[in-house]
């Protein structure tokens, strides 16, 4: 019944890449210039894609919504990106990276996948290096590393807390390479609202310009989605004001499956919410739990204290501190995966234990790294981050410990794709954090860089070759075609009913709405009766949504309202859809925490009987019911363990 | 500090429906807002008010919210970025403000940068001038180890001071003639003080710099204004880096 084919090749583990690149198709380079590719996404994903495919000679159209690809949202990732070039002499390797991803992932992603990830990955370094980007190095001038959560070794290179940023205007400088010499038309101010499939193949995409309203037509040989993720469901995450999922959903509709949209990443350390005013959280990366502390007070009295502001931290003694990470799982104490020390966060804080007035805060603390190194080696370290927790929250970090607390952060779900990246529609693939591969049940900090890059230089412009050599007959496509018509019809028609509601409330009101629903039954802890709540409630707002939103202005100018209008839109369909899989998936895994599945000591339970299989997600139409289709999870080399960080 | 609630802020914003209509400034008022609130998030409560009164919401450029991307750009009181050092407008909060305080909200000026609608405007100059040469001509593979070329600690940090420039554009908008010195002279010297950027300095800063003059931006007087409004510190040094590399370029002709 099930139609999947992951496309993993066979032979063992560490052949299948070599195997696969060479037995798959090439296409000349006379006839690489006969071809177009549509690539929606500037950012390390979209970039780096963009740029190889257009150096290799094909025609590459790309997209962003913002005013320039630098922008995209992989400019905010602060901590780093690993590779497994084992500098540091501690055994790693790319069996150990791939290990730690695997199970680090909870055991649901592909062996395959994962493994070629881990196999290009130094490879991502190397080129970055030869870009200029200014990684972190030693005074012998080698290149520096640090530890990321998960891992025992230290294997995440970095450039100060914008590590995110110089990769991007590496990849970024590649792509204005490529626009300078004609290879690459850019796009940008320009929003992907639908793709357009001719005889089955994806052809090209509709997008609005967002600055005059036109909505315009582009065809293409194929496609590919590097859009990021959909974390904004949740109205409050870490990710940028525009990120959405909309690309990933008109795809969805259109025929590519969705894959595991349960699967959300809850980041421990983010700034507290301060109030119901708040329109964005702030991450306070990762690579800051190498040299702070994390805890809170032993005794409740304190605790109280503190969330009336009686008292601050540095009033508490040492010895009536809880280092809870350290005490609960003394191997990789404050380095736990993220789903684990988000889950302790909340344990304490439901317990009573929070520190601020909302009693959602925990302490990351630098007085010992500070007493262990010096301030001035925390501030070269962290200085960034250190100023922007300080003008965010007026308080200074290396006098008083950071108030955190976890928060949306990344989609480990996405649209489904084979080991060439390409959906479920031929010629239509997915990069980056759009798609669903690599991580699981959980992403390691520091592996989001390594894999949208990956798959950007090292794994789509091989792949998509596959694809393309059997296309070299095929003319430029004509977007005069009914088949482009229709499409623009449909997305004419549906602005025009967003504009026509002239309903009473604003965007953000369904928007913030939807974002409380899912924090509280689809978020860092989940229960069937809960999500079946949840997909009650969310059917309300789409009514209301539906009914009585307003969206003012005209649709053929720059209409922020409108933008945000389409694309709330679309979080309320795809919030159904994460509450359906979360409430289809039995089990705990990864940063999908089912109350009914869990060891005595709270700890998640992984069910693998149940629950081995990456879930594919069929739209069947407005009316009906998605249906979901499983991929079953193959492992051939690991072997399955309960993850214990004890 | 303690959060306090600021009872009323009167603001002066510049409308403009779009790149060819004229604009004004137009008077609004927001209560009870949080010390603690972002000024994006006071604009954010003063454009949910307007759409629900049935009027236009007032357009303006943000993305992260975390002073990163750099879309984010205001003119607060006649400073880039407001009233307070380091930071982009986004990353501005309004314990920076007074109870009953009037504040103006302006667009970038400047000719390279037009108006596209109300605070938007198009910085399209910026990314032309990063075609003519703001990267280093390598191609995706084929390249060495990492580790092959040894980078001195200082050398890679003094790269990495210019290379945090997100290209926001306060620079332009301080200016009094317009200049894109700073923002071109960050990409010049990130480049050039890294070996493998090195072997097109000339070459870059040549063309980068006749590229922002046919743009229209205007000469740098040095006057020091853009330093002072960069919210990623950018140093002035930069330009004298680019200088160099410049003069070089002139030399060698
Ligand atoms: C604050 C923060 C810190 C992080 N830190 C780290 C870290 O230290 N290490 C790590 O490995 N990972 C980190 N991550 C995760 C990582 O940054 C992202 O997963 C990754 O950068 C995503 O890259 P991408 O190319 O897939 O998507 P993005 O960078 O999000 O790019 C999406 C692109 O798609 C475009 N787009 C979207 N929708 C449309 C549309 N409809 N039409 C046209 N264009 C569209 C956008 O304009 C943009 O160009 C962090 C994430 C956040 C939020
Ligand atoms: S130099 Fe500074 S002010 Fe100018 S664009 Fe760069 S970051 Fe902005
Ligand atoms: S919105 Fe990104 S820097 Fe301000």
């Amino acid at each position: 019944m099930t139609v999947l084919n992951s496309k993993i090749p066979k032979g063992p583990l560490a052949e299948k890449w070599s195997e696969h690149k060479a037995k798959i198709n090439v296409v000349s380079p006379a006839n690489k210039r006969k071809l177009d590719v549509i690539v929606v996404g500037t950012g390390l994903a979209g970039a780096s894609a963009a740029a190889s495919l257009a150096e290799l000679g094909y025609n590459v159209k790309a997209f962003c919504y913002q005013d320039s690809p630098r922008r995209a949202h992989s400019i905010a990732a602060q901590g780093g990106i690993n590779a497994s070039k084992n500098y540091q002499n501690d055994n790693d390797s790319v069996y150990r990276l791939f290990y730690d991803t695997i199970k680090g992932g909870d055991y649901r992603a592909r062996e395959g996948n994962v493994y070629r990830l881990a196999e290009v990955s130094g490879s991502i370094i190397d080129q970055c290096v030869a870009q200029g980007v200014p990684f972190g190095r030693e005074y012998g001038g080698l290149l520096a590393n640090r530890s990321f959560g998960g891992v025992l070794v230290s294997r995440t290179f970095y450039a100060r807390g914008q590590t995110g940023q110089q990769l991007l205007i590496g990849a970024y400088g590649a792509l204005n390479r490529q626009i300078s010499t004609g290879k690459v038309e850019l796009f940008s101010r320009h929003e992907m609202l639908d793709i357009v499939k001719i005889d089955g193949k994806a052809r090209g995409i509709v997008a609005r310009d967002m600055v005059s309203g036109e909505v315009k037509k582009y065809g293409a040989h194929a496609v590919v989605i590097a859009t990021g993720g959909y974390g904004n469901v949740f109205f409050l995450s870490t990710n940028a004001m525009g990120c959405n999922g909309g690309a990933a959903w008109q795809s969805y509709k259109r025929g590519a499956y969705m894959s595991n949209p349960c699967f959300v990443q809850i980041h421990p350390t983010c700034i507290p919410v301060h109030g119901d005013q708040q329109s964005k959280l702030t991450l306070m990366s990762e690579s800051l739990r190498n040299d702070g502390r994390i805890w809170v007070p032993k005794k409740k009295e304190d605790a109280e204290k503190l969330q009336k502001g009686e008292i601050g931290p540095n009033d508490i003694a040492e010895e009536d501190r809880d280092f809870y990470l350290e005490r609960r799982y003394p191997s990789y104490g404050n380095l736990v995966p993220r789903d684990v020390a988000s889950r302790a966060a909340k344990e304490r804080c439901d317990a009573g234990f929070g520190v601020n007035n909302t009693g959602l805060a925990v302490y990351l603390d630098f007085k010992y790294s500070i007493e262990r190194l010096g301030k001035d080696v925390i501030e070269a370290r962290y200085g960034n981050l250190f100023q922007m927790y300080e003008k965010i929250t007026d308080v200074n970090p290396y006098g008083e410990p950071m108030q955190i607390y976890p928060a949306i952060h990344y989609t480990m779900g996405g649209t489904w794709v084979d080991y060439n990246l390409m959906t479920t529609i031929p010629g239509l693939y997915s990069i980056g954090e759009a798609n669903f591969s690599d991580h699981g049940g959980n992403r390691l900090g520091a592996s989001a860089l390594m894999q949208g890059l990956a798959d950007g230089y090292f794994v789509l412009p091989y792949t998509i070759g596959d694809y393309l050599a059997n296309e070299i007959q095929t003319p430029k496509i004509d977007t005069n075609a009914p088949e482009f018509e229709e499409v623009a019809k449909d997305v004419k028609n549906r602005l025009d009913t967003l504009m026509a509601i002239k309903g009473t409330k604003p965007v953000d009101y369904f928007h913030k709405k939807l974002g409380k629903v899912m924090w509280d039954y689809v978020g860092m802890s989940r229960n069937a009766k809960g999500l079946q709540k949840a997909i009650e409630l969310i059917a309300e707002i789409k009514t209301e949504f539906w009914a009585d939103v307003r969206v003012p202005g005209e649709q053929n100018e720059l209409n922020q309202e409108l933008e945000k209008a389409g694309r709330v839109a679309d979080f309320i369909d795809m919030a159904d859809l994460m509450a359906r899989d979360a409430l289809a998936r039995n089990e705990s895994c990864g940063g999908h925490y089912r109350e009914e599945s869990v060891t005595e000591e709270g700890e998640a339970m992984r069910n693998d009987e149940i629950g081995c299989y990456a879930s594919a997600w069929e739209f069947k139409g407005e009316k009906e019911e998605p249906h979901m289709h499983k991929e079953e999870l193959k492992f051939e080399t690991v072997e399955l363990t309960q993850r214990s960080y004890k | 500090m303690i959060e306090k609630i600021l009872n009323e802020i009167t603001l002066k914003v510049w409308r403009q429906k779009n790149a060819t209509a004229k604009g004004a400034f137009e008077t609004y008022t927001v209560k009870n807002i949080s010390t603690d609130t972002s000024f994006m998030e006071m604009l954010d409560i003063l454009n949910y008010q307007l759409v629900e009164e049935g009027k236009d919401p007032i357009a303006f450029d943000h993305d992260c919210r975390e002073g990163i991307c750099g879309t984010c750009s205001l003119f607060i009181n006649g400073r880039a970025h407001g009233p307070d050092n380091d930071i982009t407008t986004c990353q501005l909060h309004m314990r920076k403000f007074k109870d009953g305080e009037t504040i103006t909200i302006e667009p970038w000026r400047g000719t390279a940068f037009p108006v596209t609608k109300d605070l938007i405007v198009d910085r399209n100059a910026f990314e032309k001038i990063l075609y003519a040469g703001g990267f280093v001509s390598v191609n995706t593979g084929g390249v060495p180890d990492g580790n092959a070329i040894p980078i001195g600690y200082d050398e890679s940090e003094s790269a990495m001071d210019a290379a945090a420039c997100i290209g926001c554009g306060a620079c332009v908008a301080t200016c009094k003639n317009s200049s894109a010195m700073l923002f071109v002279s960050a990409k010049v010297s990130h480049l050039a003080r890294l070996p493998q950027g090195k072997v097109e300095a000339v070459k870059r800063a040549k063309s980068m710099v006749a590229k922002m003059d046919e743009l229209g931006f205007g000469g740098c007087s040095n006057t020091g204004a853009c330093e002072i409004e960069c919210p990623k510190g950018i140093s002035i040094a930069s330009i004298a880096k680019l200088n160099r590399e410049y003069l070089t370029a002139k030399f060698m002709e």
